[in-house]
């Protein structure tokens, strides 16, 4: 029975000692004064809106990135018990007593320590010495811009972390591979592969570059794998299958997790709303919904309805008229029908009410049982204030000359006849025979005679039509375009027969929910295209800088200013590891140059072991490089100092592995041995110098006076801010 | 039914070709060759005067060949040998260059159009026979090139696109060119050094060198034979019976063919395109006023106007933005609510006497007009004053936003009779040159700090409204950056104190032409943004042949024309894209996996990896890019790639039915089924021809949607507008 206490319990526990000290210092130089300075600094201001609006579960669209790096932010802020009360409008701004500062900073504190560690392993599982790995894990540790970065509500710190632990257990994975495939720590390494790439994807897409190389490099293994004869084809089969399932299945996976956190959290309308669809509006609480709710579903003739454009841009706004006319002639000359306008209003008016009109019948009312309008049906629709039929014909429109002028129909007795019959067109109908839905059905109305299509043209009237949005008939048209449809979104039964009445007329409640019939799916498809084609300005920014500045770390950018004193905060990183990490990408591409050149005459410089080190270590850390910084030449954004540092990181893994194999390659004798490593300690105090000279500006204090400042300007480009006296 | 119907049918059916990969008959080679040749000039030059009225984009590259023959300059975002051969053409042909090509459906009436048509419509028909090579020399099985060339005669998108007066079919006879003895010198390969390897491996570079003159686009072509000579170089340094020398050999005859060859001939086509083109035009604003001084007819030309910049001296400003405008003030204020009621300073495109400047020091207001005083030069980093000549005041910069850039500050036009505050105050800046050097009027390009805010004074290239009579908003920048937009030269200059020199002088070097063409260029690539309520073609549409364009004709009763093309060819290509790729990893899992193949096999997983292989990464290379170009995309830009997937068509029908009757144990049977498919696939694109022909052919009469049209029921997809 008590067999097992004759041998005493021993628990043997190894403990790499560089590991935990290397976590302790990571921590001492991200978390020391973290919540200093307490004030909004610089991007803070742009993430700390989300994380308030995350508090108060509003709605709201983010077009620099997918939710989960927000999220977890804002879990920040839960944690700490912030209630989300706090106007961030201004960098530099106190913080209230109500905002939890040091727990909303304290996460990406903790990823950019964690990184530290990281960087140790990661060289560690490319076989590399522990010394190598030992300076890579220092020269992050004392990389100011990544500190500066991780000390502050901002998101490339958890990028980073993830990135690096995506790489790592893809490492850890691969050198299992060999003895111990489908153990259980090959596949917890496999998993953690596949859910690090996507939180880095759900943070920043930036993260897509390094899911990419991995995956690139996971089918480079695999391709190698089939080429092994002793693996039978079945098991070929499921290492495939394995690896399908861990790097595309759960990415993709996590990734709608994400969004249905992100949609579940966010039920409350909120100041974005009018870049969504009306359908996705009435989903959520408070605003559209109040309106829509209870509105009938299928519109009839006789249906009172406004109708919105579908597109949204270059603003939300729905068809629209109003009594005053075209002017008989524009000011370049043309003419025009001198017939009543018809616009599309960025604002509810009650001059967005129309009427769907049967074109065989007189009244204008909804029969019992209503008669619903389907696609393909012909219908006039009557300006509900003025009762004044929408028309078009070949008259220019004023502003697209190309296109037909859009009116509500005047007889002025010249030879002009009306032409107000349209048909419906639902674009999104399931059959030929679907009936016209509120909200949900996106509709073009195509005139019968002349076969135009009713359209937003996106261009702004001049004075006479009061500055709204020009509609038009398209002649010619060119596939389907979001700015053609248009879809009811208030919607009810006429019953008054009489103008008067029916300016007063009130809802007909019916029991329907729309927002119900939207499923996550069809929301996150919405959201995700809204984020990937959502266009700002095309924003100046006074530290933005192009993607050649970075490697010689030409520009910095200012994240704070103390209000009184000249303490402040910059990005600016540890220029000796900067220019060490550009030398050894140098040397790394040329030795590697060098070797393959010769390799193909058959000259071997190295052993064959120490050449797969160096081409898988390449792969990884100079990949690392590659993708995390050519793409930024083909982007048209505005561009910053910090989108390098995940590159940045990447390349300065570089450094070891290129010092550990001159070290070993080309220092032969031991004299040389030795000056090399003499060499490197040199080297190594002046960055460690380099970063105590910065510290200053990389944590905001102490404050520095005016020739301090002066002194650390060592580039004419640095803005260093300097107070005049 | 076009007389041309029944001929190709001979192709496949009559000989027979073996269903085993033996070398077909020698004597069938040229036979064969000629019958596509001559097809495919029968289906490009058939009905080609019609419609005798400018279609589509023959409003452009027409206009431009007429430019050439009258030699007036004009500005393009290609380069020009493209638009140089229509000139040349039309030129030997009759053309006098006097037809406007204002719009599309102008009738030539008695101009002689045919000349330039004829030449597109020659150099289209060429691209079937380079195709037909190209595909016979990877595959070495004449169906599979029979089958491309098939493909290429009868794709109603092909015939269209070489009819008219456009860029495409030059482009794609440069590209095919180029591919074609690419291909042909990789076959000599095994005889380096030989005369025929010589003269294909040069004709790739003058090929390349023709693609790029055409347009940009050709530089993926350029990368195509740049990664098949790396990969081939590659190869050679692998081989160890190669000394070094011999290796250097071909390292520097590839260097000679391939980089120098295709840059002087690039270079020299555009020394004569300056050359031609001598007179002032349409094309000079885009132009600096360097180069403008150039241009027979510019008011720049032969003007003489003294050197450097002095105090009391009468000057213009223009921007340097492309298509910037003049530094220009006027009497009208800016309105009410919009920064400071001052006058407005704005960009304008025309020479006005509005733009005319005086230069004044920033300290003293003496009369500088006055003959007997001593002439002060303006030096780099000095603080002046600019008053406007007609108005008398000051240029002028303060903290209110300007306009339409709300992130800059307002410029306006201050003071009484020159008389104003420190706001008028400018440091002047030359680019790149030290404290107290001179400033050079035309050549010198200079910023304009404004001393009390420290910011720039820039041109946003915004339009401003009715307000500002449609001029381009002027702004002081607090942004630090060096753009064209900040930066400014001297053009008129007006000081009778100084010594005029001729502009002859600052006259720029070819180099500098070249450069800057280039600049201007690349600029207006990049400029052709669509707008956002615009419909655009997606690349994604094209190879699924979703949408075509209307090259002439709209109501019934015109000719139309539509360049679509023959869908049946179109999917055709896209399902074999598909099967290609399975196949494709398919044989590289086997060959890794160590199957032991046969020789055929082995024979023919060579031609699907290796010829297949190189044609699928031209059709990428012609494709992928689009998706990342931010610049308006039509649907001709796939016409290129088109190309290469029509010619992996036949590779892939071919190998994968000679893969099929390999298992077919009688010969006979084999070559029975082999040749019953090719015939029917060689059916169904002569039977989608022949409905689908009035497309590039001319349809008069009802449109499609109509019953009684003859194109009734073609029209399979909703988004085709014929």
């Amino acid at each position: 029975m008590l067999g097992f206490l004759k041998e005493p319990v021993v628990v043997t526990a190894e403990i790499n000692v560089n590991l935990v000290a290397l976590t302790v210092m990571g921590l001492i130089t991200r978390l020391w004064g973290l919540c200093y300075p307490r004030a909004v600094v610089f991007d803070e201001v742009y993430y700390g809106q989300f994380v308030s609006l995350y508090m108060k579960r509003i709605f709201f669209v983010d077009d620099s990135g997918p939710p989960f790096g927000h999220m977890l932010l804002a879990l920040g802020g839960y944690l700490g018990g912030f209630d989300g009360n706090f106007l961030w409008n201004r960098i530099g701004a106190e913080y209230t007593m109500n905002v939890p500062v040091w727990s909303l900073r304290l996460l990406p504190a903790l990823a950019g320590a964690l990184c530290v560690p990281l960087a140790y392993q990661i060289l560690v599982e490319l076989h590399f010495s522990h010394c190598a790995a030992l300076g890579a894990a220092l020269l992050i540790l004392l990389e100011n811009s990544l500190i500066t970065q991780s000390r502050f509500m901002l998101l490339e710190s958890i990028l980073i972390f993830f990135i690096l632990l995506a790489v790592l257990s893809y490492l850890k994975f691969y050198n299992l591979q060999r003895h111990r495939s489908f153990s259980g720590r090959w596949w917890f390494w496999l998993m953690l592969t596949g859910v690090a790439c996507s939180c880095a994807v759900g943070v920043k897409y930036m993260g897509l570059f390094t899911y990419m190389l991995l995956l690139a490099i996971a089918g480079l293994h695999f391709w190698h794998m089939i080429g092994d004869q002793t693996l039978s084809n079945v098991s070929l089969l499921c290492h495939f299958l394995a690896r399908g399932l861990a790097l595309l299945l759960i990415p993709v996976v996590m990734y709608l997790s994400f969004f249905y956190v992100h949609l579940a959290l966010l039920y409350c309308s909120g100041p974005h709303d009018q870049i969504m669809t009306s359908a996705f509006q009435a989903s959520l609480e408070g605003g559209l919904a109040r309106i829509t709710q209870g509105q009938p579903l299928e519109v009839a003739y006789g249906s009172q309805i406004t109708l919105r454009n579908v597109l949204g841009k270059p603003m939300q706004c729905w068809l629209h008229s109003h009594t005053n006319t075209y002017p008989i002639r524009y000011e370049n000359g043309r003419g025009s029908s001198h017939q009543q306008q018809v616009t599309c209003y960025p604002f509810k008016d009650v001059n967005n009410w129309w009427i769907v009109k049967d074109p065989g019948m007189q009244q204008l009312v909804v029969s019992n049982p209503p008669r619903p309008v389907r696609h393909g049906h012909i219908v006039q629709l009557v300006h509900g204030i003025t009762t004044r039929y929408l028309n078009t014909h070949d008259v220019a429109a004023p502003l697209s000359p190309h296109s037909q002028e859009v009116s509500c129909y005047i007889d002025y007795n010249i030879s002009m006849p009306a032409q107000n019959l349209w048909r419906v067109e639902i674009v999104n109908r399931e059959s030929d025979t679907d009936v016209w839905k509120t909200i949900l059905s996106e509709v073009r109305f195509v005139h019968v005679n002349t076969s135009a299509v009713l359209k937003l043209s996106g261009a702004s009237l001049p004075e006479w039509g009061y500055r709204q949005l020009e509609v038009v008939g398209e002649k010619l048209s060119k596939g389907y375009h979001q700015s053609m449809l248009w879809n009811v979104e208030e919607h009810r039964y006429g019953k008054s027969q009489e103008q008067k009445e029916r300016e007063v007329e009130l809802h007909s409640p019916t029991q329907m929910d729309i927002s119900k019939n939207l499923s996550f799916m069809a929301k996150f498809t919405e959201l995700q295209w809204k984020i990937l084609t959502l266009k700002n300005e095309d924003t100046e920014h006074k530290y933005s800088s192009s993607a050649l500045d970075w490697i010689t770390m030409d520009t910095n950018i200012a994240y704070w200013l103390h209000p009184t004193s000249g303490a402040q905060i910059h990005l600016l990183g540890n220029v000796v590891t900067w220019a060490s990490a550009n030398a050894a990408a140098l040397v790394y591409t040329c030795l590697s140059l060098w070797y393959l050149i010769r390799r193909r005459r058959r000259i071997y410089d190295i052993p064959e072991d120490s050449w797969q080190l160096w081409v898988s270590a390449g792969g990884v850390c100079g990949g690392g490089w590659v993708v995390n910084y050519l793409p930024f030449f083909l982007m048209e954004k505005t561009l910053f100092l910090y989108h390098y540092l995940p590159a940045l990181t990447f390349q300065i893994l570089l450094i070891p592995v290129v010092l550990q194999h001159l070290g070993d390659h080309l220092c032969r004798s031991v004299l040389l041995k030795s000056m090399f490593s003499a060499l490197i300690v040199a080297w190594f105090s002046s960055v460690y110098f380099v970063y105590c000279t910065f510290s200053p500006v990389t944590y905001g204090q102490p404050a520095l006076s005016m020739t301090e400042l002066k002194d650390l300007r060592w580039k004419d480009s640095w803005n260093i801010l300097i107070r005049k006296q | 039914m076009p007389p041309r119907q029944r001929e190709p049918r001979r192709g496949p059916g009559g000989p027979g070709r073996p269903g085993r990969p033996t070398a077909p008959p020698v004597a069938a080679r040229p036979a064969a060759l000629a019958l596509v040749t001559l097809l495919s000039f029968a289906s490009r030059f058939h009905r080609l005067p019609e419609p005798p009225h400018v279609c589509w984009d023959e409003t452009h590259f027409g206009k431009m060949g007429s430019y050439y023959i009258n030699r007036t300059f004009f500005f393009d975002v290609h380069p020009p040998l493209g638009k140089m051969l229509i000139g040349l053409a039309g030129y030997l042909s009759g053309y006098d260059g006097t037809f406007p090509f204002q719009k599309p459906g102008d009738r030539y009436e008695q101009h002689n159009y045919m000349g330039m048509r004829g030449f597109c419509a020659f150099l289209g028909s060429c691209l079937v026979p380079f195709a037909y090579l190209t595909v016979l020399e990877l595959s070495k099985s004449l169906p599979a090139a029979l089958l491309t060339a098939f493909i290429l005669i009868f794709d109603t998108g092909c015939i269209t696109l070489s009819q008219y007066i456009l860029l495409d079919p030059i482009l794609m006879f440069f590209l095919m060119g180029a591919v074609l003895s690419m291909v042909k010198c990789n076959s000599c390969a095994d005889r380096p050094f030989s005369a025929s390897w010589w003269f294909w491996l040069s004709l790739t570079g003058v090929n390349l060198a023709g693609a790029m003159g055409v347009k940009f686009v050709g530089l993926f072509v350029v990368l195509l034979v740049g990664l098949n000579t790396i990969y081939d170089l590659w190869d050679l340094l692998g081989n160890l019976s190669l000394s070094l020398v011999m290796f250097g050999k071909h390292l520097l005859a590839r260097v000679l063919c391939l980089i120098v060859l295709p840059l002087a001939l690039y270079t020299a086509m555009f020394a004569v395109h300056f050359a031609v083109l001598n007179k002032s035009g349409p094309g000079d604003g885009f132009f600096s006023s360097a180069f403008q001084s150039q241009l027979i007819g510019n008011n720049l030309h032969n003007v003489s106007i003294p050197e450097h910049l002095a105090y009391g001296s009468v000057i213009t400003m223009k921007n340097l933005r492309m298509a910037g405008g003049y530094l220009h003030s006027h009497w009208h204020l800016y309105p009410e609510g919009i920064g400071a009621r001052q006058q407005q300073v704005t960009a304008y495109l025309h020479k006005d006497l509005n733009n005319l400047w005086i230069i004044k020091k920033h300290d003293s207001d003496t009369d500088l007009s006055d003959p007997l005083s001593p002439v002060e030069f303006v030096r780099h980093g000095d603080i002046i004053r600019l008053e406007h000549k007609e108005t008398s005041r000051n240029l002028h910069s303060h903290q209110h936003e300007a306009p339409l850039t709300r992130k800059h500050f307002q410029v306006t036009g201050y003071g009484i009779n020159g008389t104003g505050d420190s706001n008028d105050f400018w440091r002047i800046e030359v680019v790149g040159r030290k404290t107290g050097k001179l400033i050079k009027v035309l050549r010198s390009q200079i910023r304009l700090i404004h001393v009390a805010t420290g910011c720039i004074l820039g041109s946003s290239g915004k339009t401003l409204p009715k307000w500002g009579w449609e001029q381009v908003e002027v702004t002081c920048t607090p942004y630090l950056k060096e753009t064209p937009n900040s930066l400014w030269n001297f053009e008129d200059h007006i000081n009778p104190k100084l010594p005029n020199i001729s502009l002859d002088v600052l006259k720029p070097s070819f180099a500098e032409i070249l450069l800057e063409s280039h600049m201007v260029m690349i600029r207006g690539n990049s400029g052709l943004k669509p707008k956002d309520n615009e419909v655009t073609s997606k690349p994604w549409h094209w190879p699924i042949n979703y949408q075509g364009l209307r090259f002439s004709g709209v109501n019934e009763t015109d000719y139309r024309v539509y360049l679509l093309g023959n869908p049946v060819i179109w999917w055709l290509n896209l399902v074999t894209m598909g099967l290609y790729f399975l196949i494709t990893v398919c044989t590289a899992v086997a060959l890794k996996r160590g199957v032991q193949l046969t020789y055929e096999l082995k024979e023919l997983s060579g031609v699907v990896l290796r010829g297949g292989g190189q044609i699928t990464l031209g059709w990428l290379l012609h494709y992928l890019p689009f998706f990342m170009m931010g610049r308006v995309l039509y649907f001709h830009h796939y016409f290129p790639a088109m190309l290469f997937s029509s010619m992996l068509t036949g590779i892939t029908w071919d190998s994968l039915l000679k893969f099929c009757a390999g298992f077919l144990s009688p010969s006979t049977t084999a070559r029975k089924v082999y040749g019953g498919v090719f015939l029917a696939l060689v059916l169904l694109i002569l039977y989608s021809f022949y409905l689908f022909h009035p497309l590039s052919y001319g349809m008069i009469g009802p449109m499609a949607s109509d019953p009684s049209s003859p194109m009734a029921g073609l029209r399979w997809m909703d988004s085709w507008e014929f």
